[in-house]
């Protein structure tokens, strides 16, 4: 019962959110927006048992990406006329057409989907069984992520730094 | 009583929507927002499925997503940051020069 | 049926082959005594290869019978074996000597006649290349290697033909020849083909071979019905299709308006191609093939009586024309008529005979014309003749000797030739024929005799300057017409028939060639001694008319064929005309294809449908394809997530509902 209500009415406020996040003019309140969907998220990982990914969505990408959106957003600081006009074009329309029938065909793929959910294990979507899956059977993606995630501070520095003058 | 079904007809909606945003919007970083919420409705998906499987592989993976999300997301910018250094704009219709 | 072989047929068309090359690739660098002698020598050799194979190679083999030589195996593929095959019989003997001892004559001839023209070496060439295409076709093996000779002749007639290209109307007098031959040689064609499908076999001796053991009945079965009327055998179609053939080259009725045509090529041209051999190679062609048309009653009957009807009917044309060489070439399509019906009535001896002695007589004919007109300075008109006899002595004896055996007087060479075919006519029990042949031969004295007395006879009616060159031709070209006139008188005394007290030795000589037609003639009935003398008298008496007839109205009241002619202006004026079958043809068939392949070939089929094809193509590649599909890369990041999208959309769709 509980979980019925906290997941449509999360779930209806993430919709919602989305619906908001790509129809907003303005990019600040796009990102605004994505916050939002990224709280209800995590509030529906909770409904799930997955309390450890919960507090990493939001530590992680409300908390972090989402404030690099928003720092770079406002850095760009982008006037009225830079913003520009909304046009509708053919390529826009087709590309609705697609994702409504993408949609359609994910609602057929979902409804598929066994409906029986099992129980569950002691300490499910805990720290302790995350650790012991991260460093024992998925330690190889772990370290790899790792480098992935030096590789990024690299590059995010280096593309972002201006000019050097020449001596 | 929800489902697996539920929620994978959530995370459908969502990643549609945010199909929907990579194709409608022409700002750049707004494109950028529209893919990150299609990664977000992908690990809902994923942790559904956990939940459903009892497989708490799955979380494991929506934490890699998130990282490999993080980092793409600092280098993207970055990379935005830079054409509109060069270029005066993030109007994805004025980056064309791929244009036939 | 014997078969030896032997190795060194291969010369006999091998050495004016060599001619033509020599003289073909260097011929115009070399003075013209060489060219002259190259060309001559190398059908001399021919000649004297064939007398050597003649005299001494054949009558070696037991039973005399045939002489093979194989030089290679050409085709052999599946069943169809046919090897590049020369045959030497005593038909191909007569054949060969014929082509090669009359083709050596006027090639001396030529040296006279073309001294002055700039093309020296190429008409030797062509003329060399024309005896060796000949020597393949009359001592070929088989049909194919008959068929390349076949072709080659008519290759060189179109070449000879219109040798004078600049002129058009020369040009295009070859162009006709070549075009009415091709529907000929398509009826032979398709006659070879049918002949392989039903017998499995394409060469003479296996051919035979194949009917004696069974293929008889395969050929005189059925084919195709034709209604209502009936069935015909399948040796009938063939032979008639091969027929076709004939009458393309022998230039009879459809297909011999080519001929007279003809005559705008040089005068020795006319005499040894559309006289005394290319146009005898259909004659020829229904002599080898006996057996097959032993077989076919109809066949025969519609070979004798396309011969006699083309006899006849060009003979009315000849009576008018006023050009010598159409005279002549008239002429000749009607002898031909009379040797298509010495072997349509089964007498394949008399109509060889026919046509080694018509050989010698027309070559005759149209070489002292040629030197009339050499004399008159390129006049063929004979209005404008007259007289020449004073001037011309040696031409005028020679063709008069020519003349006289064209008729059918004894003793010359063509009274013996022709008798026989008359007689073997009516005694074969082809009555009808024998009547049309036999006032044709009428005709043929009256109008040869209107020939020689416009041309030698009375008063010259040339104007002054050409009477002032009339002169005898050189030594060149007045000891061949000696030559043949020589054959043309002795020529017939090797067919001498029985009732004359001759043993008839041509016949005797050739008729083991064409034992398949045995069987039938032994069927006919008897005939006395007593006809063919009636006979013999009936062919003589109208030739005497027909020769009377011509003195009177040529010699003695001169003003009679004028007023003639205006008595009866329709019948002057049809055969003046050629009883207009070129204009008929012309319409008839020529201008329909002329205008199909413009309007609907050309403009409408090649122009929109073919070309449309692959315009159209390219088009679909270049606009649809390239210039369409290239808008797709537009350069903006929004359309290219769209086609993942719908890209990802596919895939979905063909897991979900498809798989």
């Amino acid at each position: 019962m509980a979980e019925a209500v906290v997941f449509y009415v999360f779930g209806a406020i993430a919709v919602i959110g989305s619906a908001l996040m790509i129809t907003r003019r303005n990019p600040v309140s796009s990102a605004w927006s994505l916050v939002i969907v990224m709280v209800c998220l995590a509030a529906l990982f909770v409904a799930l048992s997955a309390t450890f990914v919960a507090a990493m969505q939001i530590i992680v990408y409300a908390g972090a990406v989402m404030v690099l959106f928003l720092f770079v957003v406002m850095l760009l600081n982008l006037s009225e006329e830079e913003l520009g006009k909304p046009k509708v074009t053919g390529i826009k329309i087709l590309g609705i057409i697609v994702s409504v029938g993408f949609l359609v065909e994910l609602i057929a793929m979902s409804l598929r989907a066994p409906a029986e959910t099992g129980g569950l294990v002691e300490g499910f979507g805990q720290i302790i069984p995350i650790a012991r899956l991260l460093f024992t059977t998925y330690l190889l993606p772990f370290e790899i992520t790792s480098v992935i995630l030096l590789a990024a501070i690299v590059g995010a520095v280096v593309l972002a730094q201006r000019k050097r003058e020449k001596k | 009583m929800i489902t697996l079904n539920h929620y994978l007809v959530l995370s459908g909606i969502l990643f549609t929507v945010g199909a929907v945003g990579v194709v409608a919007r022409r700002n750049t970083i707004v494109i950028f927002m529209s893919i990150e919420l299609m990664l977000n409705a992908a690990n809902l998906a994923m942790v559904a499925a956990s939940r459903a499987l009892g497989d708490m592989g799955g979380h494991v993976f929506v934490l890699m997503v998130m990282a490999v999300a993080a980092a793409e997301a600092g280098v993207g910018l970055a990379i935005i940051l830079m054409i509109y250094r060069i270029r005066g704009t993030v109007n994805a219709d004025d980056m064309n020069l791929l244009k036939w | 049926m014997t078969v030896e072989y032997t190795s060194w047929l291969w010369l006999i068309p091998f050495f004016p082959l060599l001619g033509t090359l020599v003289n073909g690739i260097v011929g115009s660098k070399l003075p013209r005594q060489v060219v002259s002698l190259i060309a001559c020598g190398s059908i001399f050799l021919s000649f004297l290869v064939s007398v050597f194979y003649a005299t001494i190679k054949l009558p070696r083999v037991e039973g005399g019978e045939v002489l093979i030589n194989v030089v290679y195996t050409w085709l052999s593929s599946g069943n169809l074996v046919a090897r590049a095959a020369f045959q030497f019989d005593r038909l191909s003997m007569v054949m060969s000597l014929v082509v090669t001892g009359v083709g050596f004559l006027i090639h001396v001839y030529s040296i006279g006649y073309m001294g002055h023209d700039p093309g020296y070496a190429r008409y030797f060439t062509y003329l060399n290349l024309f005896a060796g295409a000949m020597l393949i076709l009359v001592l070929g093996a088989n049909l194919p290697v008959m068929f390349i000779g076949w072709e080659g002749v008519g290759l060189c007639s179109y070449l000879l033909i219109g040798f004078w290209f600049e002129d058009n109307e020369k040009a295009s007098a070859g162009k006709k020849a070549f075009i009415v031959n091709r529907i000929g040689d398509f009826g032979f064609l398709i006659g070879i083909f049918s002949l392989f499908f039903f017998l499995g076999k394409v060469d003479f001796v296996g051919m035979q071979h194949a009917i004696e053991r069974g293929g008889k009945d395969v050929l005189t079965g059925g084919w195709f019905s034709l209604g209502a009327l009936g069935t015909p055998m399948v040796v009938t179609v063939i032979c008639l299709c091969l027929f076709l053939g004939a009458t393309g080259k022998s230039a009879q009725l459809p297909l011999y308006v080519w001929l007279p045509d003809a005559m705008a090529g040089p005068t020795p041209v006319s005499a040894l191609i559309h006289a005394a051999t290319m146009v005898t190679a259909g004659v020829y062609m229904v002599a080898r093939l006996n057996f097959l048309f032993a077989l076919s009653s109809t066949a025969c009957l519609v070979v004798a009586t396309v011969g006699g009807l083309t006899a006849i009917y060009s003979a009315t044309i000849a009576l008018t024309q006023n050009d010598i060489k159409k005279v002549l070439a008239y002429s000749t399509v009607s002898q031909l008529g009379y040797m298509f019906v010495g072997v349509g009535v089964m007498a394949y001896s008399a109509g060889i005979f026919h046509l080694m002695t018509h050989a010698f007589f027309k070559a005759l004919l149209f070489l002292g014309s040629g030197s009339v007109i050499h004399a008159m300075g390129g006049e063929q008109d004979m209005r404008k003749m007259g007289g020449l006899k004073k001037h011309m002595p040696i031409t005028y004896w020679t063709f008069l000797i020519a003349t006289i055996a064209i008729s059918g007087i004894f003793p010359f060479s063509g009274f013996f030739s022709k008798d026989e075919i008359l007689w073997k006519a009516w005694a074969n029990g082809y009555q009808f024929i024998w009547a049309i042949c036999w006032v044709g031969a009428g005709i043929t004295a009256f109008y040869m005799f209107r020939l020689v007395f416009m041309t030698f006879y009375g008063e010259c009616r040339a104007d002054e300057e050409t009477k002032h060159h009339l002169h005898e031709s050189p030594a060149s070209m007045t000891i061949p017409l000696v030559i043949l006139a020589i054959l043309s008188v002795v020529g017939g005394w090797v067919g001498v028939p029985a009732i004359l007290g001759g043993s008839n030795r041509i016949e005797r000589y050739i008729e083991p060639v064409f034992e398949a037609a045995a069987p039938v003639l032994a069927g006919l009935p008897e005939h006395s001694h007593g006809e063919e003398w009636l006979f013999v008298l009936l062919s003589l008496g109208i030739a005497g008319a027909g020769i009377y007839l011509s003195w009177y109205m040529y010699r003695a009241r001169t003003e009679l064929p004028g007023k003639m002619a205006e008595a009866v202006p329709p019948l002057y004026k049809l055969s003046l005309n050629k009883y207009y079958v070129d204009e008929i043809y012309d319409a008839a068939v020529v201008k329909p294809i002329l205008n199909t392949s413009d309007y609907f070939l050309w403009r409408f089929f090649d122009t929109w449908i073919v070309d449309g094809l692959v315009n159209g193509m390219a088009n679909l590649f270049k606009n649809v394809l390239g210039e369409g599909l290239r808008r797709l890369q537009s350069g903006v990041v929004n359309s290219y997530a769209v086609y993942f999208l719908l890209g990802a959309l596919l895939v979905l769709g063909y897991m979900l509902w498809w798989s």
